[in-house]
């Protein structure tokens, strides 16, 4: 019996192996292939003829690359920050506070969830053409600044605060505002970061709504900018070694922040996707 | 004023700035958009035109179809892979959480960068898929140039990037369930694979409806990977021959393409049309059939 479960061990070791080869070799042939010159496209090779780092030299330096690396961060940042403040503060006063129309304000938020961005982004559009808000920082931040989902999985998490606490800090004088801030936010922080990650991640690959309404090369985020950077500036051939080493660009840092926080990240999501 | 009024004036007060929000970012744009369906391109007043064109536009059926297709391939695989990559990793003592965490990285990572990375692999002449094929003696293929592999290859790299998100979902379920139900029936005799049908599956239960909805909900809105291994400069993604087109990059290429707002708005009520029924049908049968 006991050599059994070695042996069925071993297997699956070896399986997930396998499984772990094709999981890195995208990865691997990602940065191979940013360190390839553009002719070595036209054969194939395994490793580089000869490592060439002129990709990366010409995307710092001809290309408008850390200016899109600059727009998703500013992006990221305010939008998790803004989400994170909103839903906490609207899923706060829905749990803990109790007044005409309660139930009716949370069935209208929740029922936006439905509703898929794809249906909204004409809308949105047309909007922002009409508001002059197109190819702007807050053109592309504004659908994402408060979303149902947030609010929902933070009024879960509020619902468990003990009420006693909030009142010991009513007859100590705090305000209403302080009580949310100071007493109600740090009882919910694993929570909050975990809403956090998956807003700044979802954020930082968010393609559909950011290659609508950016115009400008200049205003453009990472994502928009690799794809837009592969086909539509270059109207020739698709010059691989340049789009590999924007890739590779783009993920490596996430990869090494995910292999930092992994803990973080992954209960974080597995937590929220369970909620 | 009482207290009772006074935490009702707060209350109010911290919803205000999010409600107007959610009102006019949200509620409005979604009476405006089905309103938008029935308004003529570039003139004024209603129309059924729209509605019309597109039930009698061949690309639409097409993408439809399409549509579907996705979520038929990469749902089920997304979730065998999820639920085999979670038992797997449950039933080891050893690098278990490395596996967890290498088998989740791509789900975290840009789907625009790691479509581009597919595409260059997938290339017919230097790709190194190709390469791996002629290696074990099968003739190259051509992926996503070819209208016959196109929407599998797109699919294969959807299930690549989101697999983990259910191992990972599974993984937490399966942690879930308490350990003295496996124990009492392995005292009964039970066969692993007795035990996994009897007693995992019906206890994953939640699980499998969540990972299914949000699985199924994600495939109808197939744009991001598409858009990015079949487009090209000049030319419209969705190719070849319309063989890889989902609706939601119909819908991009007829309103941000050829700049026809109303009919693209029409074609994502019929999108949102069918994710509701999907979410609605899904939740009753999964839940129904399950019960003990």
């Amino acid at each position: 019996m006991k050599s059994r479960t070695n042996v069925t061990a071993i297997v699956i070791h070896i399986v997930l192996w396998l499984g772990i080869v094709v999981v890195a070799i995208p990865f691997l042939w990602m940065i191979l292939s940013s360190l390839k010159s553009l002719p070595e496209f036209y054969s194939f090779d395994f490793l580089p003829k000869k490592w060439d780092f002129s990709a990366y030299t010409y995307i710092f330096q001809q290309t408008q690359y850390l200016r899109w690396y600059g727009n998703s961060i500013i992006v990221g940042v305010i939008v998790t920050a803004s989400e994170l403040f909103f839903a906490s503060l609207v899923g706060y006063t829905l749990a803990k506070f109790r007044f005409r129309g309660r139930g009716a304000i949370f069935v209208l938020i929740l029922s936006t969830m439905m509703v898929p961005t794809e249906l909204l982004v004409i809308p949105w559009y047309v909007m922002s053409a009409w508001l002059h808000w197109t190819n702007s920082f807050w053109g592309i931040m504004f659908p994402g600044m408060i979303e149902a989902f947030g609010v929902f999985l933070m009024r879960q998490f509020m619902l468990g605060i003990p009420d006693d606490l909030l009142d010991a800090a009513r007859i100590d004088g705090m305000t209403e505002f302080n009580i949310f801030l100071r007493v109600a936010l740090p009882q919910v922080k694993s929570s909050l970061s975990a809403l956090g990650i998956l807003t700044f991640l979802g954020n930082w690959n968010a393609y559909l709504w950011p290659v609508i309404i950016i115009s400008t090369q200049g205003m453009r985020t990472l994502p928009v900018g690799i794809s837009l950077f592969s086909t539509a500036d270059n109207g020739g051939g698709l010059q691989w070694n340049l789009i590999m080493g924007m890739s590779t660009l783009a993920v490596i840092p996430i990869v090494l922040v995910y292999f930092i926080f992994q803990r973080q990240i992954v209960e974080g999501i597995a937590l929220t996707g369970i909620k | 004023m009482s207290l009772q009024s006074r935490r009702a004036t707060t209350a109010y007060i911290f919803l205000a700035v999010p409600l107007l929000f959610f009102l006019g970012i949200r509620i409005a744009p979604t009476i405006y958009a089905f309103l938008m369906s029935f308004f003529k391109n570039g003139g004024t007043g209603f129309t059924l035109q729209n509605y019309q064109q597109m039930f009698t536009s061949h690309t639409f059926w097409r993408s439809l179809l399409n549509t579907l297709l996705y979520v038929v391939i990469t749902v089920p695989c997304q979730l065998a892979i999820g639920v085999g990559l979670a038992l797997m990793i449950g039933r080891v003592k050893r690098l278990k959480g490395f596996y967890r965490m290498v088998y989740f990285l791509p789900y975290i990572t840009s789907q625009v960068a790691i479509s581009w990375v597919w595409r260059l692999m997938y290339d017919p002449s230097n790709g190194v898929i190709n390469a791996f094929l002629g290696w074990m003696g099968i003739p190259a293929q051509s992926f996503l140039q070819s209208t016959n592999e196109s929407l599998m290859s797109v699919s294969v790299v959807i299930i690549w990037q989101a697999s983990g998100f259910a191992m990972l979902i599974f993984i937490a379920g399966l942690e879930a369930i308490p350990k003295m139900y496996f124990e009492a029936a392995r005292i009964d005799g039970a066969s692993p694979w007795q035990i996994f049908w009897r007693v995992t599956w019906p206890l994953l239960n939640p699980t499998l409806v969540f990972l299914t909805v949000t699985g199924v909900i994600g495939a109808l809105q197939t744009f991001t990977q598409i858009e990015n291994l079949t487009g090209s400069s000049g030319s419209q993604a969705g190719g070849p021959l319309h063989s890889t087109i989902s609706m939601v990059v119909y819908t991009y290429n007829q309103g941000f393409s050829n700049f026809n707002l109303p009919f693209a708005s029409a074609v994502t009520v019929v999108l949102f049309v069918l994710i509701l029924l999907v979410t609605v049908v899904q939740l009753r049968i999964l839940n129904r059939s399950f019960e003990y």
